[in-house]
């Protein structure tokens, strides 16, 4: 949460909370494991905040998901902190600035402005959930191709939001993916080659 | 952030129950991107949230009947694309397409995106005591009144407050008299949206004219003709993804090459969706030109109080409105 001080009462430490994740990224990266089993121990919450805990289940990429959240939780706060999926970023926490996009059965939203409980019995896709296996998806494949970031920061809500737009069918011009891409800032100014990864990545993706 | 209990409700009716257990601290989140925002800010901070996005009941478009009805959990996004809206009020569509971007559009709703709160940077950025704000807490002063105010509202504003309505949809119904449907302890009744909306006078805190404990549950729009010859224009500090520094939704009927009747509403510059009466009537018998317009779009800022830096309002909102007259004439019936 934002809410820094309130950390030690959760009682998570930096330190748990990185460690937790990350066998919570590995765990996620090697189906098919039954997926109570990959979890991370679930959060300890001491007894004043048991009421306002909740325990969320959810499908992330594909892998069903069980775990204790603090009813404040974003989802996005959940994915970083608490599953070690740090691909969405934090960039303004208030859903200004589209990096934190992910798709919530199927749409895209700001993951930052989602709580988490809200999250409860539906589908999350995330950045790390889109290759297959080794080979990159096209979205991926065209940022790369057009060279469609600078210092990447963006890139990840970019190419989630991006994704998303040309399903929509949001994408059948320039203008139209600038109209539909605006939620999504990059500082480092790389609109004209995102712009032009998404046009070559939507011919393939009709294709497909 | 405080902590909360978090509830999901069913139905209507249950989430009304469960506001009345719950009491006055506790508050209904639709698609919450205006609430949590606000909380993650410490501007609001409910001790109880009742989820009210799961409602099936709140969810529907109907375009048959002789009312548009949009069920107040319909999303931004599905509203904007529908096609008869599209087609038939082209204003609705582009008020919602206009706004936020594509993720909030498919979080937020069109019942929650009436309650959308003030971007007064004073009221969002002041809470624990760094600026005063009325609205906020009530009796504590006006930071933005002699303060930043280039985004301020010129109409309807008081010694108390000058926070402007940041909505784009609520400006199109306002326009074409929609009616807000609400649901609470006391049962179901409708509101004309004229009557929804409070002027901040000395009570600013108090925007909407809500019980507690009362849910929106639809909106309905009477049909008019003049929704084909409509639109919402919109002009921000960049090209999109920007709240509005001014904006107009006009519709027309339009008669001989003359206008018969202008549904005249305007945003960005009210402390609440403005219909522009005044301009309405001047429009009436006169061509669809821009000078015309322009001539009748200036009787909307007649009352206008603009502060230090938002005086470029009355000259801005007027061209917008003269502009968006001329947009709409144009649209094919």
């Amino acid at each position: 949460m934002t809410d820094r001080s309130n950390d030690e009462t959760i009682g998570i430490t930096r330190r748990e909370t990185l460690h937790g994740g990350a066998v919570a990224s590995l765990a996620l990266a090697t189906p098919p494991a039954p997926a109570a089993a990959q979890l991370p121990a679930p959060a300890r919450l001491p007894a004043h905040a048991r009421e306002f805990g909740l325990q969320l289940a959810t499908s992330i990429n594909g892998e069903p998901v069980s775990v204790a959240i603090d009813a404040r939780s974003s989802l996005l706060d959940v994915l970083r902190e608490g599953l070690g999926l740090t691909g969405a970023k934090k960039g303004c926490d208030h859903g200004q600035c589209g990096a934190c996009t992910v798709h919530l059965d199927g749409r895209r939203v700001a993951s930052c402005l989602t709580l988490a409980a809200k999250a409860d019995g539906r589908e999350i896709v995330t950045i790390e959930g889109i290759a297959d296996g080794e080979t990159l998806h096209p979205m991926q494949q065209a940022f790369i191709d057009h060279d469609a970031l600078q210092c990447g920061y963006c890139t990840p809500g970019q190419i989630m939001a991006a994704i998303a737009c040309v399903k929509e069918g949001h994408a059948s011009s320039r203008e139209e993916i600038r109209e539909y891409m605006s939620g999504n800032i990059c500082r480092c100014g790389a609109y004209v080659g995102i712009v032009a990864a998404i046009e070559q990545a939507s011919t393939k993706m009709r294709r497909a | 952030m405080r902590q909360f209990t978090y509830t999901r409700a069913r139905t209507t009716a249950e989430a009304v129950t469960a506001f009345g257990r719950a009491g006055r601290e506790a508050r209904y989140i639709a698609g919450g991107t205006s609430l949590y925002d606000l909380m993650k800010l410490g501007v609001e901070r409910p001790l109880h949230l009742i989820d009210i996005a799961d409602l099936d009941e709140m969810r529907h478009v109907d375009t048959a009947g002789e009312r548009l009805v949009f069920g107040a959990g319909a999303l931004m996004a599905d509203v904007a694309e529908n096609p008869v809206v599209r087609r038939d009020y082209p204003m609705l569509s582009e008020s919602l397409s206009k706004a936020a971007s594509q993720q909030l559009r498919n979080m937020a709703t069109v019942g929650g995106n009436l309650l959308q709160r003030t971007r007064c940077p004073y009221f969002r950025h002041g809470a624990g005591g760094i600026y005063p704000c009325n609205k906020r807490e009530p009796g504590s002063g006006c930071a933005a009144i002699g303060g930043l105010d280039r985004g301020q509202a010129v109409l309807g504003t008081s010694s108390a407050c000058t926070a402007v309505s940041p909505g784009d949809w609520p400006v199109a119904l306002t326009a074409l008299d929609a009616v807000v449907e609400l649901t609470g302890p006391a049962g179901p009744r409708s509101l004309p949206i004229a009557d929804f909306y409070l002027l901040p006078g000395s009570t600013p805190d108090r925007e909407f004219a809500m019980l507690p404990g009362e849910i929106i549950t639809g909106i309905a729009v009477p049909k008019t003709a003049a929704g084909r010859r409509s639109t919402y224009h919109k002009i921000r500090d960049r090209e999109s993804y920007a709240f509005a520094l001014t904006s107009a939704a006009v519709a027309l009927t339009i008669d001989g090459g003359r206008i018969r009747k202008a549904h005249v509403a305007i945003g960005g510059v009210g402390t609440r969706p403005w219909r522009a009466r005044q301009t309405e009537v001047l429009l009436e018998g006169r061509p669809p030109t821009r000078e015309a317009a322009l001539a009748a779009a200036h009787a909307a800022f007649a009352g206008a109080r603009p502060g230090k830096e938002n005086a470029f309002k009355l000259e801005l909102g007027a061209r917008t409105i003269a502009d968006a007259v001329v947009i709409a004439a144009e649209r094919k019936v």
